[in-house]
């Protein structure tokens, strides 16, 4: 895609998609979204990003590969349901942890780093499967 | 309920009595499975580390299995419910001895899987993701195996099958593609109608709970009973497909020879053996009544099943397609002990499923050293393997006995217990099959032998001479080949002159699924 102006605007668009991909992740414990619709956003900004300025530039910015983000999301979102067993409870029983910084109770909880999980598997899958497509179209 | 304030007493809805530490065993062999899983697919490019790693997961997976089988022994059935949601809203994982059983097994055929793949998968396909694939196979299956909950089971069977396509494709070669969609599509309609028949149940009672469902089932109005003959009916013929029985067992010839042989063992072990346990479950715990109904039609299935296996064995040409007939022949006679349905029966079902598991994988690994030596799977090119290696002849002949019901091995005892439970609940025609279809696979088995291994080497070769391995072998196997075909076969000759372990083991299995007490008891406690 070689329009000036959707090259120059790529790079912003994918960086507001990201955050924005972030936002609904941690929204989504007591809102619609959470980590699989945050997946998605972030897949689609990396998408677009490759279609912008190429797959290796995407490649790049991401480090790891994107099966390897996955890989990683399902290890953290499988030791998610871990931290029970100190509780003696059974397996992905929610643990929560209220913090208070400056007046404002943030809760922790392990369903929060399960989704996180799920954000990672989505983002990896997808975007493998986007990137390859676009390498494909440029070769 | 937004605006409600209601106070809720957490105990209706949630355990709150300690869970003991040893009840995480029952979630262990998936856990372990995706978390290894996880880290091989992380590792990938690193194709020198991968088999250390998979192969190490592989290791704690027979360690988790067989802590778990010690504990299921001891404390009978373990029940462990997700999140502490009380059953039946949270999905359980119950695991009685015959899932414990067939855990452990499809662990050790899994390990054995891993050692022989570190030789034969090259690091391409190593790059591609033969490791985690094979373990995050493994994960759908011990889920399978291990889960309490019929759409549970159902999503363990989509995670098996996902993974079963990787492994199918792995290569990438024409044959293996050609043979994966018919794999996939034909597995792709199985699910479809088990998930739609799992929707049906969910409808009828309002809950997929094993458990649940049993009770409920068990205390339904028989005029009542006619939407759940039909639902039977779909559930057989999803299971039919997985387990590849008859008329729907086109797909696996069609595709098991394609892909890596240590792949092809993999599947030939556990995947149908999935399905059987699922009809198992479903048809003997769940839904005894439609079973008994339809009792005549899976006699009938079973003995087609286990001929037309055997004739198909007979008439192949290659090796590593005649085994894939071998694989349903052996369905079909685990199907006739599910038709019968006593708990004698049962009972020999799951050690014939056991005694298949391993010798089928064990064969397949048998013919992936022959071909290596001969460099042909074709029967016309096999030969002169006996003066080769006597030993690999001597393994092959001991798994090869074994799967046509021959004494002294797992197979005998097995085919034995199949015999005597058709002649108590006089089906003498079921009897008869499993000694026509074991025949017949002795005589396939015998072609195998003689052209294989008695004659000096591939077709043409004169009498009385030998035709030399193929060079780069120089007639020697890695020890890395042997290790795990003599673990399969040290377990058939073991159970074989030792079967009072295993039988001991599927009779309480059997009764474990025809006698569900124990079973219930375990997910909702002691009736009070």
């Amino acid at each position: 895609m070689n329009t000036l102006i959707f090259r120059t605007i790529a790079p912003y668009v994918s960086a507001l998609m990201v955050l924005f991909s972030i936002f609904v992740l941690l929204r989504g414990h007591n809102e619609p979204g959470g980590g699989f619709i945050g997946g998605l956003i972030a897949a689609s900004a990396l998408a677009i990003y490759g279609i912008a300025c190429g797959v290796a530039s995407v490649r790049r910015a991401i480090v790891f590969h994107p099966m390897s983000l996955a890989a990683f999301g399902l290890l953290i979102a499988a030791l998610a349901g871990v931290p029970s067993v100190l509780f003696r409870q059974s397996y992905m029983t929610s643990q929560w942890l209220s913090l208070k910084l400056f007046d404002v109770t943030v809760d922790l909880s392990t369903p929060m780093v399960f989704d996180i999980g799920v954000y990672f598997v989505v983002v990896g899958a997808i975007a493998s499967i986007a990137l390859a497509l676009e390498e494909r179209e440029s070769d | 309920m937004a605006g409600s304030s209601t106070s809720v007493d957490i105990a209706n809805a949630m355990h709150v009595a300690p869970v003991a530490i040893a009840d995480w065993l029952v979630i262990m062999p998936s856990f372990v499975t995706i978390a290894g899983g996880a880290i091989c697919l992380m590792l990938r490019k690193n194709t020198k580390v991968q088999p250390f790693v998979g192969i190490g997961f592989l290791t704690l997976l027979v360690a988790v299995n067989i802590l778990l089988m010690a504990h299921v022994i001891q404390h009978g059935v373990i029940t462990m419910v997700m999140g502490n949601w009380l059953p039946p809203f949270g999905i359980a994982f119950t695991v009685d001895a015959l899932g414990a059983t067939l855990s452990l097994i499809a662990s050790i055929v899994a390990f054995c899987a891993g050692v022989y793949g570190s030789v034969t998968v090259d690091n391409t396909n190593r790059r591609y993701g033969f490791y985690p694939f094979l373990l995050f196979l493994l994960t759908g299956v011990s889920g399978a195996f291990l889960t309490g909950d019929v759409f549970n089971l159902y999503v363990w069977f989509e995670v098996l099958l996902i993974s079963s396509y990787g492994l199918l494709v792995l290569g990438n070669e024409r044959p293996q593609l050609d043979g994966s969609v018919k794999y996939g599509i034909l597995n792709l309609i199985g699910t479809n109608l088990f998930l739609i028949s799992t929707g049906l149940i969910y409808g009828m009672f309002g809950t997929l709970n094993m458990a649940d469902l049993t009770q409920k089932i068990a205390a339904l109005d028989p005029a009542d009973y006619g939407p759940l003959s039909t639902i039977a009916a779909l559930y057989l013929l999803a299971f039919a497909m997985k387990a590849a029985a008859f008329p729907v067992n086109f797909w696996l010839p069609a595709s098991y020879h394609t892909p890596n042989i240590v792949v092809s063992a993999v599947f030939a072990g556990l995947l149908t053996k999935v399905g059987v346990y699922a009809l198992l479950r479903i048809f003997v715990l769940l839904l005894p009544v439609a079973r008994s109904n339809m009792s005549e039609i899976i006699v009938f299935l079973a003995i087609a099943t286990q001929i037309m296996g055997a004739l198909g064995a007979l008439a192949q040409n290659r090796l590593n397609n005649m085994l894939g007939y071998l694989v349903i022949a052996g369905i079909g006679s685990m199907l006739g002990g599910i038709a019968v349905g006593t708990q004698h029966a049962i009972s020999s079902t799951i050690f014939y499923a056991v005694h298949s598991i391993l010798v089928m994988t064990g064969l397949y690994l048998v013919a992936g050293m022959m071909q290596m030596l001969n460099g042909s799977y074709e029967l016309r090119k096999l030969g002169g393997l006996y003066v080769i290696n006597p030993a690999l002849a001597a393994v092959f002949l001991i798994l090869s006995l074994s799967a046509s019901g021959l004494p002294p091995f797992s197979g005998f005892w097995a085919k034995m217990m199949l015999v005597d439970s058709a002649f108590e609940a006089s089906h003498p025609i079921l009897a008869a099959s499993y000694l026509i279809s074991g025949f017949l696979t002795m005589v396939a088995i015998g072609r195998v032998w003689s052209f294989a291994f008695w004659r000096g080497g591939p077709e043409g070769t004169p009498d009385g001479k030998v035709a030399p391995a193929v060079a780069e072998t120089s007639g020697k196997l890695p020890f890395a080949l042997w290790l795990p075909v003599l673990i399969l076969t040290g377990i058939v000759v073991y159970t074989g002159l030792q079967p009072e372990l295993l039988m001991e083991l599927v009779l309480r299995g059997a009764n474990g699924v025809v006698e569900p007490m124990g079973y219930l008891r375990s997910v909702f406690g002691d009736p009070s």
